[in-house]
């Protein structure tokens, strides 16, 4: 079975020349990510997930994580492999110094969390989900809760979880139900939550869960929602793990895929809790981790997609199986069949399309958090509140697109569990569903991110984006001529959909949000056609001065072409579909729909 | 107690490694470089010499070209205290890098200097001893152990028959072999750190070392490609072509 590979070389790329970390680096408080130290981060990080994360995703998925009387125990392997990530230091890495961290810059955390992902992606929730925790922590929570808290989490001492989900409260979380009653310097919190990954396991000795509640006299509705600090152990005055709370984890569910990463069904009764900033803000304290918690399982899908293309190559280059097309002769690889490599052109290019769009984006988080200038930090702000929902929904869906044509270009072996090939797939799947499923992404963009501002952050990018088609124009490369043309049509089809979208919206939202979906993924393939084109430019220059790995160089020309060819000339079809396939869609009566 | 250890830049051990169209060499050009492995188990060992309080220094040299500081970075991650560079873009074979390492040992006054038994890329397996016989100092090669007490070194060698343990005086020169111990993952804190450690930069020149090949390299190729093999009829054909055409018994 193949083993991960940490595409150094792409995300290098990527790093340097597409998100600029140079100039990140540059930010204040970023004097610590030079070039060298990012390369040996990157350089251990690969390490780490090669040698101890790697070997333990396919046994972890077919063990899964366990549930006895309350208590998880994770996958063989998985105690010791956590051990090793909080002595190796990791999880302080993307946090603040003052709290612990190592306070370096969003987009070194993201090729890092990459890496860690597509090793095992079940093991790296963990971390997320803390993450998230620590976030809500540090942005909200009260100097003691920070003071008891903070340091354990962020040295990954500790374990983070979200509690938001409840059988009745889905997508829509104005129907939470949890109870938080105030009892002295504290509260009790009754309820069930659902769906909390990591509520329970046996890799420390503490988990903190951010609980979502309603207070006796809140408000209907999402007004009414409040947050709390809930530990497994309540603390005692010397800050140390001491009496179990009432926070019970009920059972784990059985799941298509992430089968290592236990999720919990969270019974609390009168379990102690903390109010985390004040009562009924805790919606509003979630959407400020949205960003960070949405970006984060776009990236999933970038590294899903990865892991399950070099997974696909390396068999496409060991099957023998039927001859050359022209040649004929001996029985060749699969890879010299001409569909076999169009398969791994859709994944390479795809991926490679949506790591740069990524990583572009946790740039723009940098910048959004640290520059000093204020129309640079409102620029990158609103780039960064356009392409979330965009990173999210277009890189977990390809991200599920890709593991299926590893699938695929396995062939019948790649049905069969052991190539491991379908664990990909069945991981994937999630990734279009939690933290705000495609649809609810896509309804974000046409609603809140385009219409709510009239277009104003979407068509100052089109407007950036016609520019660089001058860039574009004076090379003379015929493949980025190609290219070009390919972008230029798929700027016209963004630019199209969204004079629809603003001429509708307010008149007919259901012809919008029937084509939301579709839009969407027009903004993914064109946004990571730009960055493929980008990449193409910056490509041909290092190609005539010589300069660096020309190989990898002249391959990223070819796949930028290759994307451009087989991804964005979907634009046009994609606009198509967004301003005049609506009708369609809301046509049949509900008892339409089955022909029985 | 000062520890020195050698450390080189070699062509990663998952890298396929090709031969350079003019047969003059092996292709290095983006191909990714790490520290040779024998020379990581040696610096993990001066480190765990350091952490139970047997080493007071840990000091990393690495000689070639300047690219070999992203190796000796490395090795500060790892638990060197400093590093020392001995820069040069000259080929430089086993002879010359124990001449440098002496002149290294005579400035730096170590009382212990551990390298890794064999390079991976050459696999000479020659500048450990190099060093010794040019210092005049005992040496004590293929350690998979090594106890120091009363200004003695113990150390246990893997040969032929099993182990055989040898106690040198020091200063003595040690070479580490693959089950001496199992090198650590570098943390993330001990990078951050790593970069404000010392790093010297030195010339041969400047050292008076002569680092000039003393060996002429006529021509590198890739091994031949394995051929098909035949089938023999009965055990006799079998001892007669091993006898005969292999003349191995």
């Amino acid at each position: 079975m193949s083993s991960y590979v940490a595409p150094l070389k792409d995300m290098r790329f990527v790093l340097n020349e597409l998100a600029g970390l140079a100039e990140v680096a540059k930010l204040p408080g970023f004097g610590e990510a030079s070039p060298d130290t990012v390369d040996a981060i990157l350089e251990e990080a690969s390490k780490f997930a090669t040698q101890i994360l790697d070997p333990l995703n396919y046994s972890g998925d077919q063990e899964g994580s366990q549930w006895r009387d309350g208590a998880v125990t994770t996958p063989k392997g998985f105690k010791q492999a956590y051990r090793q990530y909080v002595e190796a230091g990791w999880p302080a890495l993307p946090f603040e110094e003052a709290f612990g961290g190592q306070g370096l810059p969003k987009l070194v955390a993201t090729a890092v969390e990459e890496m860690l992902t597509s090793s095992n992606m079940s093991f790296s929730l963990c971390p997320l989900l803390t993450q998230g925790a620590i976030h809500a922590l540090i942005l909200c929570g009260s100097d003691a809760l920070k003071k008891a808290y903070l340091d354990k989490m962020v040295a990954g001492h500790w374990t983070g979880t979200m509690n938001l989900t409840e059988p009745q409260a889905g997508s829509d979380l104005a129907l939470v139900r949890t109870r938080a009653v105030p009892k002295g310097d504290h509260y009790l919190i009754s309820g069930q939550k659902i769906f909390i990954t990591y509520g329970e396991h046996d890799l420390t000795d503490n988990i903190v869960h951010l609980v979502l509640a309603r207070t006796p006299d809140a408000p209907e509705g999402v007004k009414g929602i409040s947050l709390f600090v809930v530990p497994k152990f309540l603390l005692k005055p010397d800050g140390t793990p001491g009496e179990r709370n009432r926070a019970k984890c009920a059972s784990i569910e059985h799941k298509l895929g992430i089968h290592a990463s236990p999720t919990a069904v969270m019974v609390f009764e009168d379990a102690v809790g903390h109010l985390v900033g004040e009562e009924n803000k805790g919606l509003a304290y979630m959407f400020v981790m949205m960003n960070a918690a949405r970006f984060s399982v776009g990236l999933e899908g970038v590294s899903i997609a990865e892991r399950a293309f070099q997974r696909a190559l390396a068999y496409a280059k060991e099957r023998l199986q039927g001859k050359d097309l022209v040649q004929g002769g001996n029985t060749v690889p699969i890879i010299r069949h001409p569909d076999v490599r169009r398969m791994l052109m859709l994944m390479k290019s795809q991926t490679e399309a949506a790591r740069a769009l990524a990583y572009v984006v946790a740039a723009s988080m940098d910048f959004s958090l640290r520059t000093k200038n204020p129309e640079e930090q409102r620029k990158h702000q609103a780039f960064v509140d356009l392409m979330i929902p965009v990173v999210k929904g277009w890189s977990t869906e390809t991200g599920i697109e890709i593991a299926s044509l590893g699938v695929q270009v396995h062939g019948g072996m790649g049905f069969i569990e052991e190539t491991g090939a379908a664990q990909h797939l069945r991981d994937a799947r999630i990734t279009t569903i939690y933290e705000g499923t495609t649809g609810i992404q896509a309804g974000d963009l046409v609603g809140r991110k385009i219409a709510r501002e009239a277009g104003a952050t979407v068509r100052e990018w089109i407007v950036g984006l016609r520019n660089f088609d001058a860039e574009l124009s004076s090379s003379g490369n015929p493949d980025i001529q190609a290219i070009r043309i390919c972008v230029s049509a798929a700027v016209q089809a963004v630019s199209d959909s969204v004079d629809f979208i603003l001429a509708t919206a307010s008149k007919d939202p259901n012809a919008v949000f029937a084509g939301a979906v579709p839009f969407l993924k027009l903004m993914g393939i064109t946004a990571g056609g730009w960055q493929m084109a980008r990449a193409a430019l910056i490509a041909e220059k290092k190609l005539a001065t010589k300069e660096g790995d020309q190989g990898f160089y002249a391959a990223k020309i070819a796949t930028a072409r290759f994307f451009a060819d087989h991804v964005l000339t979907q634009a046009p079809g994609l606009a198509a579909t967004v301003t005049r396939g609506s009708a369609a869609v809301m046509a049949l009566s509900d008892e339409q729909f089955l022909a029985a | 107690m000062k520890v020195l250890v050698s450390v080189k830049r070699v062509v990663d051990y998952n890298v396929k490694v090709r031969v350079k169209a003019d047969g003059t060499g092996v292709e290095t050009a983006n191909v990714k470089m790490s520290m040779n492995p024998f020379d990581e188990i040696a610096l993990e060992e001066a480190v765990r010499l350091k952490e139970a309080g047997v080493a007071t220094e840990v000091v990393a040299v690495s000689c070639g070209a300047a690219a070999c500081q992203e190796t000796l970075r490395t090795a500060l991650a790892i638990g060197a205290d400093r590093a020392i560079l001995v820069e040069s873009n000259e080929e430089l074979q086993p002879l010359a890098v124990a001449k440098i390492l002496k002149a290294v040992c005579q400035k730096e006054a170590p009382r212990l200097v551990i390298l890794g038994k064999q390079a991976i890329d050459d696999d000479s397996n020659q500048t450990g001893q190099m060093l010794a016989a040019l210092l005049g100092w005992p040496q004590a090669t293929f350690a998979s152990k090594i106890k120091i007490e009363n200004d003695k070194a113990q150390v246990t060698r893997e040969v032929d028959g099993g182990l055989e343990t040898v106690s040198v005086r020091l200063p003595a020169i040690v070479t580490s072999d693959l089950r001496l111990n199992e090198p650590r993952y570098v943390t993330l804190p001990n990078i951050m750190k790593a970069k404000k450690k010392p790093l010297e930069n030195l010339k041969p020149d400047a050292l008076g070392v002569d680092i000039a090949p003393r060996l002429a390299t006529l021509k590198v190729v890739e091994p031949p490609k394995r051929k098909a093999g035949v089938r023999v009829p009965d055990a006799k054909a079998l001892v007669d072509k091993l006898r005969n055409e292999a003349k191995v018994i």
